[in-house]
């Protein structure tokens, strides 16, 4: 048979991700066009009940492999490439995320497929899928096409909505043998939260805190600013987390939270699109920074090409004025 | 051991980078510059080899592409990589991440390197994926984004963040590793490192030196082909302000909030 495989990722709880959700949604919409059916791939103890629930998403089969850990790719690349393989699927695709992209890439090396990453919509033409990238820092859209079965799809973050059908999957195990290099990446912790645990997801007015803070003391002047509007919080791009200067929980991104508050004000945010697709969908998008090519101009309703730290504490102040 | 350094000859940050509409490929005729993210790969290597727990003899930098991309290995070789490998091949050129990957894993194999580094992506192609491609075909275990490393025994053990926070994996080497670029601040190179650059060795390569047929490569050997480049949807340009005083730009920041209803 044809058909599309979808790899639903889900945390230590059992809880499936939304961007694999919305990548079973998408998979099931593009399989009816194509005239076959969308399936999915899940690896861990997740019960027959939560398995076959998604169904809900618009898959027909799961594929479960129980004995296969959650969270490295190169296991969850032998199940796929078993399950690929066996039932002849002609697709494989991934909601945006890290794993699918680390997964994605180890099948274009096992099944010598095609892959396109950053994937932001799919289209069907002639019986076949194309797969619309962004490149060149998203200044252009190029149509990439499969020369060959399967074809691999990443696609980015938030690309694909969830769409619930209501229907139940048929749940399959599958035994699989995991190649000698796969079991060789130890996972001794996941998911670790690292900081403060803020919410940034609640909040009317996000100050997005960049590299051009220039230290962790820099997201004081954030934190002030953020202090002068109601409701409000501060938010941080992935490289100042991780360099320790602000905690996970604050983090926007791939690898973060998607937002989309009233207000984002960017401050010493370049404008990365793995930062990029976690906050385009803000009302407002209003960016500091003192690099006028940073990217981040290319998609701010209002950009200030200035040093934020004359700029910062003046405005700060302003604000509060306004207010009284 | 040995530590090979996967890099990449990209347009130079300050090139306004654009696809040749004939070929599809990118124009890479403008200023070319060893790609910023492959200098955090050899620092970590550097690092990793200064640190001494694990007796690393030597840094090789490996790249693919033309004849132009020595230069992006002479700059990883001043940054402190011993020697360099340059796959250049006709046959490469229009390879798509699939023969990229496969091309790469071959000449890594004539290597046999006990661990290799590469940057988190290219300034370019921005994939993300080839260190995940070549592990595979390598038959080694692999993680991308790495942002910190500790050797333990024979592994490193490796942080990264991925869905839900941090994650620490131990990688029992051999073992290819991207690193992100939080890993570490990658030196300057001395201007002595820089003059003495071209006198190290530069081996060059053709793909029949590496045992790969050039069915496997550049077009023939890719699986994905760009049918069309369109632009992005149109979106209204934003407004910009300059600041030069800073008064008055704060002023005009809060009358644009303000006239939004924001404050």
């Amino acid at each position: 048979m044809a058909g599309i495989l979808v790899y639903a990722l889900h945390d230590d709880e059992g809880n499936f991700n939304k961007n694999s959700l919305g990548a079973l949604s998408e998979a099931a919409k593009l399989a009816g066009e194509l005239g076959t059916e969308a399936a999915a791939v899940i690896v861990g103890d997740i019960a027959d009940d939560a398995a076959a629930g998604l169904g809900n998403y618009g898959v027909t089969k799961v594929y479960r492999a129980k004995d296969v850990t959650e969270g490295l790719a190169q296991p969850i690349v032998d199940v796929m490439a078993k399950v690929i393989t066996e039932n002849g699927f002609t697709y494989a695709l991934f909601g945006g995320g890290l794993l699918g992209f680390e997964i994605g890439a180890g099948l274009t090396a096992r099944l010598g497929a095609g892959v396109t990453m950053e994937v932001t919509k799919v289209k069907v033409d002639g019986g076949k899928l194309i797969s619309e990238r962004p490149i060149l820092q998203d200044s252009q859209i190029a149509d990439v096409g499969y020369v060959s079965e399967p074809g691999i799809i990443i696609g980015r973050l938030n690309a694909f909505d969830v769409k619930e059908s209501g229907g139940t999957a048929e749940v399959v195990d599958v035994d699989v043998e995991l190649s000698e290099w796969s079991t060789k990446a130890k996972l001794i912790t996941r998911g670790e939260q690292r900081g403060a645990d803020i919410d940034i997801e609640a909040a009317d007015v996000l100050i997005g805190g960049g590299r051009g803070l220039g230290s962790a003391e820099g997201f004081e002047g954030a934190e002030a600013l953020a202090g002068a509007f109601d409701n409000s919080a501060v938010a941080a791009t992935r490289a100042v987390v991780d360099a320790g200067w602000w905690p996970y929980a604050g983090q926007i991104g791939q690898t973060g939270k998607t937002v989309a508050p009233k207000l984002y004000l960017a401050v010493g945010v370049s404008g990365a699109i793995q930062h990029k697709v976690g906050m385009m969908n803000s009302e407002n998008i209003v960016a500091i920074n003192k690099d006028p090519n940073a990217p981040i101009f290319e998609f701010s309703d209002l950009g200030i090409i200035g040093d934020l730290n004359k700029i910062m504490p003046k405005l700060t102040e302003a604000i509060k004025a306004k207010k009284g | 051991m040995k530590i090979c350094v996967l890099v990449k000859e990209v347009p130079d940050a300050a090139v306004q980078k654009r696809i040749d509409t004939g070929s599809m490929r990118l124009d890479r005729s403008g200023e070319n510059n060893l790609n910023p993210f492959d200098t955090h790969a050899i620092e970590a290597a550097m690092q990793l080899k200064e640190g001494g727990e694990l007796a690393i003899d030597e840094v090789v930098a490996v790249t693919m592409g033309p004849g132009s991309a020595q230069r992006a290995l002479q700059k990883a070789v001043a940054l402190g990589a011993d020697r360099s490998v340059h796959l250049s091949d006709d046959a490469l050129l229009g390879s798509d991440v699939c023969a990229t990957g496969l091309a790469l894993a071959k000449v890594l194999e004539s290597e046999s390197p006990d661990v290799v580094l590469l940057g988190q992506q290219s300034d370019d192609g921005e994939c993300y994926t080839i260190g995940a491609v070549v592990a595979d075909h390598l038959k080694m275990p692999s993680l991308t984004q790495v942002v910190g490393m500790k050797v333990d025994g024979n592994a490193l053990v490796c942080e990264r963040q991925a869905e839900y926070g941090y994650d620490t994996v131990a990688l029992t080497l051999p073992a290819v590793i991207s690193v992100g670029d939080a890993i570490n601040e990658p030196r300057y190179p001395s201007l002595k490192a820089i003059m003495g650059a071209k006198k190290k060795p530069l081996d060059s390569k053709s793909i029949g030196d590496v045992g790969i047929d050039a069915s496997q490569v550049g077009e023939a050997g890719s699986q994905t082909t760009v049918i069309a480049l369109n632009p992005p949807p149109a979106k209204a340009a934003g407004e910009i302000i300059e600041d030069e005083d800073t008064a008055e730009t704060v002023e005009k920041i809060v009358a644009w909030l303000d006239e939004r209803k924001l404050i």
